[in-house]
């Protein structure tokens, strides 16, 4: 009785989100002030049945009622209360309800914090949302019902995929939903924006925060899923260039592009169309990635069932919203652009730059995902380009970002003087080239890479910390380091740990595979891993054979590591755990590879990777960054101004004085 | 042109090309690995009866009437979404319907027949799987349609449908039974 009650509140949700599209549209548009008033009950009455129809699915997994066909296929009597919890996102039907209650959730929070903003367009925003969640709601009912019965009723569920049994991927999905769902809320600004005609910059502040949180849980989402993937597919790697992996990260490229150029349309006035079509690509690059994820178009490790059903309607979905809003900007945008002049060298050249850069390596991505598609379109056969194509052409697309990073804060707003920013950068640099000139000189024989990783790490962050002391020096007390500020700073500190991370481990990491007998030991530089055999594990579902491996340094015992390969019980799956030992400046890895041989032997697969936590640490300082920027009181400071466009904010409005005017946070 | 058309274009012919994409997966199925023995005589066989180990049927016993081989298990989760419909349509196809038990234990295969009933005219059990490895079973579950001389006329791989019914196993019984006359 329940799960039907979950399709019918699902059903009830859909109305109310056809409500909240429709009416407060039309209001908008013909001035109808009843109409624009239903926006808001309409959100609140929507997110009520959402929540149900989750809390119902989720009573259905921690219940374990397999008569749910989703339920038997994602769950098993055997299985921890907590993967049952998090399988009710383990999979395409209860993913896609995750995405709808974000959704949900996020346009309660515009609804409730957005009241110092006009009715009328509020009322748009409100509008567009609600659209959003009619397509996916609809698509949910439509393909993918996730209360489906199962009938026969199965005594006992298939179990969870075991890959995702594992606690970094609880968290993993929702953090990057709220990533790709809070950039619904940047892209209904900004079709909200072009519909009513005009772009009011106090708008684009208002929508700032919202962007800056999206963007920081999308950072965490990817970090999470790198992290996981690091020590759960027993590869050592961190980044695949997997197809979904790019359906991820396409939007974090442009939102970090949009994060950017929101920042100068809110205090210049400049870059509107370019802030307005960045806030409508990283949307569309999120459901481009539902779509690619989910369907079957493009394989991947992580790709969910196939359905060409699915695949039609998210391509009709996407042609709707996608195709319509950029028709919407095609028509509309003339009206709202506009902007301030500047000079060749400016704050706003370098963030140009930064946009530029980071647009053109999505549509690098982009390209490089399609390939297999173009190529079998084209009748070339079905090739994928590969890590090489990538990775190449990411460190070409990246290198004027880094060179330029540091001079970003030191250059003013319309002109500056590049001379003084230079003078002022030149510590970092000659501190930079010492560093690696010093470490080849010491250690000999680096690679390329390892030198690049420490120059370049080094004068992103020193670059930033001479800005900040240099704050710290000249400006008022009081005004030095506003969140939004600091934020800025945290976040570019952690481009600089990051680049650390990912130069250092490519250029330096080791890799063994190698065949050891009980007892027997392998050296690996200063270390020696000693295998001393593999016994059997007992788990809760799943039995497992358990290597231990010692790494001595000397005489020490240094770390004793336990990999295991489990065979999950219920649907004989086998997965391997790797076991490691974390470090600030190096991970230690061991995972099992096939037992060989009849005297105990097995391939055991040995990594040692330097500066490797300094990769998710980078992107933790990048995500805790645009938290901090977030929080910042002046975006939540509406000054009530009649004129309603153009006249940009003054580049540094006072922080203090203006207080909470307006602020519902 | 309008310059600010450029982005609509260019998303148009992404859309284009993903609306190729969902063309050509469903058109190229990737689980649609073409069975090298469609055509060719079914491989000779003779296995025990699953109700009754002493007695063995072979594709000798079976020669002469088209029939309807389903490889199915009761480890088998795919098998299970199979079954009702097998039990249900089973009987539309006019032919014999042999069951081929794969890989199974027989007393679980048994158990999984009385618990949610038995739609085959007579089950065989290959429990080492050797057989399979003649007709290239390549898992559970899997259908053959061999035609009177004994010969292997369709394959599908993955659950039976209503649809598979209709529109590929009947006509394709039709025509045997209007060769055979």
């Amino acid at each position: 009785m329940l799960p039907e009650l979950g399709q019918f509140a699902l059903i009830l949700a859909l109305l109310l989100s056809v409500v909240q599209c429709v009416l407060p549209l039309i209001g908008a548009q013909s001035g109808n002030r009843a109409l624009i008033a239903l926006a808001r009950p309409a959100v609140a009455g929507q997110a009520v049945f959402v929540i149900a129809a989750f809390a119902i699915l989720t009573y259905a997994f921690l219940s374990q009622d397999f008569s749910v066909a989703y339920v038997a296929q994602n769950s098993n009597s055997l299985l921890p209360w907590f993967y049952r919890f998090s399988a009710v996102w383990g999979a395409h039907e209860g993913s896609l309800l995750l995405w709808i209650l974000i959704l949900a959730i996020w346009s309660v929070a515009v609804a409730a914090f957005s009241r110092a903003l006009p009715d009328d367009f509020m009322a748009r925003v409100l509008g567009v949302l609600g659209f959003i969640s009619f397509g996916f709601l609809l698509f949910t009912l439509l393909t993918s019902n996730p209360f489906a019965r199962a009938l026969p009723v199965p005594a006992d569920g298939i179990d969870l995929n075991p890959v995702l049994q594992d606690p970094g991927l609880i968290m993993h999905p929702p953090m990057l939903y709220t990533g790709y769902v809070g950039f619904s809320v940047a892209f209904a600004f900004a079709i909200a924006a072009l519909l009513g005609g005009q772009l009011d910059v106090r708008w684009v502040r208002w929508s700032r925060p919202w962007t800056n949180v999206a963007w920081a849980f999308l950072t965490l989402g990817i970090a999470l899923g790198s992290w996981w993937a690091y020590y759960t597919l027993g590869w050592g790697g961190w980044w695949f260039w997997d197809p979904v992996e790019n359906a991820s990260f396409m939007p974090w490229l442009v939102g970090t592009a949009l994060i950017h150029s929101q920042a100068v349309t809110e205090k210049r006035g400049s870059f509107r169309a370019w802030t307005l079509l960045l806030a409508i690509f990283a949307f569309s690059l999120s459901l481009l990635g539902t779509f690619l994820v989910r369907s079957g178009v493009l394989t991947s490790v992580h790709s969910f069932a196939a359905d060409p059903k699915r695949g039609i309607f998210i391509l009709a979905f996407l042609a709707a919203v996608v195709g319509g809003s950029l028709l919407i900007y095609a028509l509309r945008a003339p009206k709202v652009a506009g902007g301030e002049p500047f000079a060749a060298v400016s704050r706003e050249t370098v963030l140009l730059v930064n946009n530029l850069m980071f647009a053109c390596a999505a549509a690098m991505v982009l390209l490089g995902t399609l390939y297999p598609l173009l190529g079998e379109a084209l009748n070339l056969g079905r090739i994928s380009v590969g890590p090489p194509y990538f990775g190449f052409m990411f460190v070409l697309l990246m290198l004027p970002v880094v060179l330029l990073l540091p001079f970003g804060p030191f250059l003013k707003w319309r002109g500056a003087d590049l001379r003084a920013a230079a003078r002022a950068l030149l510590p970092a640099l000659a501190v930079a080239v010492l560093a690696a000139a010093l470490a080849w000189l010491l250690v000999g024989n680096l690679p390329w890479k390892a030198l690049a990783g420490t120059a370049a790490s080094l004068w992103v962050g020193l670059g930033i910390a001479l800005y900040a002391l240099s704050r710290w020096r000249h400006a008022p007390p009081g005004r030095r380091f506003t969140p939004e500020m600091l934020g800025m700073i945290c976040a570019h500190f952690g481009v600089a740990l990051f680049l650390a991370g990912v130069l250092i481990v490519e250029a330096t990491s080791i890799e063994k595979d190698v065949r050891l007998a009980p007892d027997q030991s392998v050296a690996i530089g200063a270390l020696a891993f000693r295998f001393d055999g593999v016994h059997d594990a007992q788990g809760p579902n799943y039995q497992a054979q358990q290597g231990v491996i010692s790494v001595l340094e000397g005489d020490r015992t240094i770390a004793v590591l336990h990999p295991q390969k489990r065979q999950y019980t219920r649907n004989a799956q086998i997965q391997t755990e790797a076991a490691l030992q974390p470090g600030l400046f190096r991970d230690l890895y061991v995972a099992l590879g096939e037992p060989v041989g009849d005297d105990g032997a097995w391939a055991v697969r040995i990594y040692v990777k330097p500066f490797v936590r300094w990769i998710w640490l980078g992107a933790l300082l990048m995500m805790f960054g645009g938290f901090v920027a977030a929080a910042d009181k002046r975006f939540r400071t509406l000054p009530a101004r009649a004129a309603s466009t153009a006249t940009p904010s003054p580049p540094n409005p006072p922080l203090e004085g203006d207080g909470l005017k307006g602020a519902q946070a | 042109m309008n310059a600010r058309l450029l982005p609509l274009a260019g998303f148009l012919l992404i859309a284009a090309l993903l609306g190729f994409g969902i063309w050509w997966s469903s058109s190229h199925d990737p689980r649609a690995v073409p069975s090298p023995l469609i055509d060719k005589p079914a491989p000779t066989f003779a296995l025990p009866l699953l109700a009754d180990p002493d007695k063995t049927l072979g594709s000798a016993d079976l020669a002469g009437q088209p029939y309807l081989l389903n490889v199915f298990a009761s480890w088998c989760f795919a098998c299970r979404d199979e079954h009702p419909i097998l039990m249900r349509e089973g009987k539309r196809l006019g032919i014999k319907l042999v069951g081929f038990n794969y890989k199974d234990e027989p007393d679980d295969a048994q158990r999984w027949l009385a618990q949610y009933g038995d739609p085959y005219d007579v089950v065989i059990a290959d429990h080492p799987g050797k057989v399979a490895i003649d007709f290239g079973v390549t898992g559970a579950p899997e259908t053959f349609l061999v035609d009177g001389s004994g010969v292997i006329r369709y394959k599908y791989i993955s659950p039976i449908t209503p649809e598979v019914i209709d529109k590929e196993l009947l006509p394709r019984i039709a025509a045997m039974k209007g060769a055979a006359r």
